[in-house]
């Protein structure tokens, strides 16, 4: 059976179809493996090598890890239930209310979007505080700490213009509520609230520009983020690693 | 000593400009366009993000006539979000929404006072604060008499709160 794979395997690899997408032989010396890294548009910008260390798990290591994925689980939810809201007054809160009566499993994803949302709210903050207690912000992590202070204050935004959508009095008085602590800014506070809810009040305008924020600008900024992010943890040398650690324990 | 040194005077004998060649000109002229250019776009997208006609309740409206009122009322006008209060010295229009944080506030006419059920900020009837995190009273709008005899109330003119509409 298995020398059946691997004969099938080898019958693939000496297709043209594979040779045009591959364009490599097998990976199997640290040479052709390090061009099986470069030449993959998802891993190219991943180092080649990475230190053991940096990839062993600990109880902790999996905070930042479940932020990302209860991002990507937000990511899928999120798009499915754009199929069925409309930002607009009169039917974003019906829209809500379909969802959770009338649409098949509508119910289920919604509550799975917005309990992904609680969590993920607290994941980054569990993250952020192991990071800090551990020294993570020390360098060479000083820049990747700043990335992740920007995550946090992303997936608050994220949190507060999703909090919107529902077109409920929670969602409205929450957003009057935190509209005016933003007004309290001085000389510009006015001025950022009347651009954020494109007008005085929570209305018509607020909740399209919420949802623009929501659903595009917002994710695009975070999933870049997170991306640099990703990307610096192994570029700095991988995970923190205490000095006490570093002598071979 | 670096403090006894001359300093050194701008060549005022070449023109100025003499020592740029052509590619740095070029180059300092596409800068300073694309940094025109990018701060037009900026204004024109703050333009764009400013809403020019907005859908909102109107600023300046009728209360009905005078006589709707009776004296040591406070009737409140939920589209308006504003109390028009009645007392013996006359008319005043107070703002319904609560200053700490924007919630519309309600009157409790058994307790005598407007109460914000957000944060629990109280209000004596002429919109004095009694006690909550609020920090101004309720600011007061411009109340005057229409020609055919109604209240009419302009939220955009703030008035002193002592001033009354006698009628």
């Amino acid at each position: 059976m298995a020398t059946n794979i691997a004969a099938l395997l080898e019958t693939l690899r000496e297709t043209k179809v594979w040779k045009s997408i591959f364009r490599r032989g097998p990976a199997n010396s640290n040479r052709t493996r390090s061009i099986a890294v470069f030449g993959n548009l998802f891993l190219h910008w991943m180092p080649v090598k990475v230190r053991e260390k940096a990839l062993q798990v600990r109880a902790s290591y999996y905070l930042g890890s479940i932020s990302l994925f209860l991002f990507l689980v937000l990511l899928v939810t999120g798009i499915l239930l754009m199929f069925y809201y409309h930002p607009a007054a009169p039917s974003a809160y019906r829209d809500m209310k379909d969802l959770q009566f009338v649409v098949s499993n509508g119910v289920f994803l919604r509550n799975l979007h917005r309990l992904a949302a609680h969590l993920m709210v607290f994941m980054v903050f569990a993250h952020m505080f192991h990071v800090f207690y551990r020294g993570g912000y020390k360098p060479p992590h000083e820049f990747n700490w700043v990335v992740g202070v920007v995550l946090l204050l992303v997936t608050l935004f994220l949190s507060y213009t999703g909090y919107l959508l529902p077109w409920d009095q929670l969602a409205f008085w929450a957003v009057t509520v935190g509209t005016n602590i933003i007004s309290a800014m001085p000389v510009i506070g006015d001025k950022i609230k009347f651009l954020l809810l494109g007008g005085h009040i929570v209305g018509e305008n607020a909740l399209l520009r919420f949802y623009v924020l929501h659903v595009v600008i917002l994710p695009l900024a975070a999933f870049v983020l997170i991306g640099i992010h990703f990307w610096r943890v192994q570029k700095d040398g991988g995970l923190t690693v205490k000095p006490k650690d570093s002598d071979g324990k | 000593m670096s403090d006894t040194k001359e300093p050194t005077l701008p060549q005022s004998s070449a023109a100025p400009g003499a020592d740029l060649n052509r590619r740095d000109f070029l180059g300092q002229v596409t800068i300073g366009a694309l940094g025109i250019a990018g701060l037009g776009s900026v204004a024109v997208t703050y333009q764009f993000f400013s809403p020019n006609v907005l859908f909102e309740p109107a600023t300046q409206f009728r209360a009905g006539t005078p006589d709707l009122y009776p004296i040591h009322s406070v009737t409140y006008l939920q589209d308006q979000q504003v109390y028009i209060v009645r007392m013996p010295e006359g008319f005043y229009a107070v703002s319904a929404v609560c200053t700490h944080l924007g919630c519309v506030t309600q009157w409790k006419e058994e307790a005598q006072m407007i109460a914000c059920p957000c944060h629990g900020s109280k209000f004596k009837p002429d919109g004095i604060k009694i006690e909550g995190p609020a920090p101004r009273p309720l600011p007061h709008f411009g109340i005057s008499l229409t020609a055919d005899g109604e209240l009419l109330v302009d939220k955009l003119q703030g008035v002193k709160n002592t001033q009354a509409l006698r009628v």
